[in-house]
Parts: structure tokens; sequence; C-alpha cells
């Protein structure tokens, strides 16, 4: 299983901050299609990835207990 | 513990401490405080949140570019979340390098990679809207929508 992360208006749409999910064997960019589909989220072409908290390309292969978040364009300082 | 998000109000003294060494003729310290006005539009607050683990990591990561960068660097960054009101202090950078040039510039650089690479949002209310800020004009984290490969996993 995967924990994956919503943030900013992300978790506003999802109305969690995390779903559990099984996204083993999938790439990044399979994931987002998929999330996209099945649950009410603006479009993630300008939002990256984090596997293990550290930015992925959307070709990564994600692994049984990845912990995957998705990461808007940020808006700190 | 240099890199830090608080979900407490920022002590800016404890901050500067932690840079404080010999070596130094220079801290130079940043202080980021929640505006009113923006584009003639007239905040009430702000929410900030991160994406905390990861925002810490980030945070390493740019103090070791700026050691990398500026001989003899020393940094010290802690990032507020939660609700701020105007004039609260959202961020406090310090900075020491033997002279006072690289002090300006390396911390200079630490605020601009924030921007950048850093996972924290913030969410602007105002009086007859709120919405999470990022890939709105008022401030572009990616000009192109993400980070640069560069960017990645250093």
């Amino acid at each position: 299983m995967n924990k994956v992360l919503f943030f900013a208006h992300l978790r506003d749409a999802v109305g969690e901050e995390f779903l559990k999910i099984d996204a083993s064997g999938k790439t990044v960019a399979e994931l987002k299609v998929e999330l996209v589909r099945n649950y009410n989220l603006p479009k993630l072409d300008s939002v990256m990835t984090a596997v293990n908290e550290e930015f992925a390309q959307d070709d990564e292969v994600i692994q049984d207990g990845d912990e995957v978040a998705f990461i808007p364009p940020v808006s700190g300082g | 513990m240099n890199y830090q998000i608080s979900k407490e109000p920022i002590d800016i003294q404890s901050v500067i401490d932690k840079v404080v060494q010999r070596n130094a003729g220079a801290i130079t310290t940043f202080i980021g405080t929640v505006r009113e006005l923006t584009k003639g539009k007239k905040t009430l607050f702000l929410i900030y949140d991160a994406y905390e683990a990861m925002a810490v990591k980030k945070l390493e990561q740019i103090g070791r570019e700026i050691e990398e960068r500026w001989e003899g660097a020393q940094v010290a960054i802690t990032h507020r979340v939660g609700r701020l009101d105007i004039t609260d202090i959202a961020v406090v950078i310090a900075v020491s390098t033997p002279h006072r040039a690289d002090a300006y510039d390396a911390n200079r650089y630490a605020i601009e990679r924030i921007k950048e690479i850093v996972p924290i949002w913030k969410k602007e209310h105002w009086e007859d809207d709120e919405e999470w800020m990022g890939n709105q004009l008022e401030t572009v984290a990616y000009p192109s929508g993400k980070p640069e490969e560069s960017d990645l996993n250093e």
C-alpha cells in the first residue's frame, strides 16, 4: 500500500490529507491519471510529485510502501 | 536544528544565535512578514501549510548549496506555519560569513530558493474570497511550471 498526500488546493479537492492507495508498479504519471479520473481533482500537469520526500519525475515507478506526495507550485517565504 | 518549521511565533534572536561563529565578519537576517496589500487587494490573514518532513529536507539542501557557494557560510532558517496576521513573521533567515558581501548574497539566495523548492503553501484570505497561492500571478513558484532538473534530488 502507499500513502498518497495532498496539499493546498488539491487537499481541498480530495477532502482528505492523504489516501491509502495501492500504487506499486505504477509510474507517477499513471498514478496522476488514475487520481484525476477517480477523484474530483483539477489537472495535475503543473503539479510536482515527491516520492519519499524527494522530487520525482513522471516516469519514476512507485514501489510498495513508498510515500507519494503531490506538490502544487509552492508559495512559501 | 538549523532548519525548522514552526507552529509558534519565531524568535528572531534564536535563529541568529545559531549562525554566530568566530570567523564571521557579518550576519545578515532576512525577516519575511505578512503584507496587507497585494496589487490593491486587502489581505485579512494567511494560512501557511507545509509538507513538514520534506520542507525541512529542502531547507537543509538550501543550506548545503550556500555552504558550497560561499566559503565559511553558516545558515539557519525557520519558517512559520498556521494562521498569520498582517505584520506577523513568516520566515527568518540568518546567514553568517567572513565578509559582508557574501552574507547579503547568500541570504538573498536562500529566500529565492525557498520560493522555488520548499513545499510550503500559503492561503490568502481576503474580505470576499480565499485562495491557495502558487500558480496565481501574485507568486509564480516555478517559472517553467516545475522545478528545473538541477533542482531535483540534490
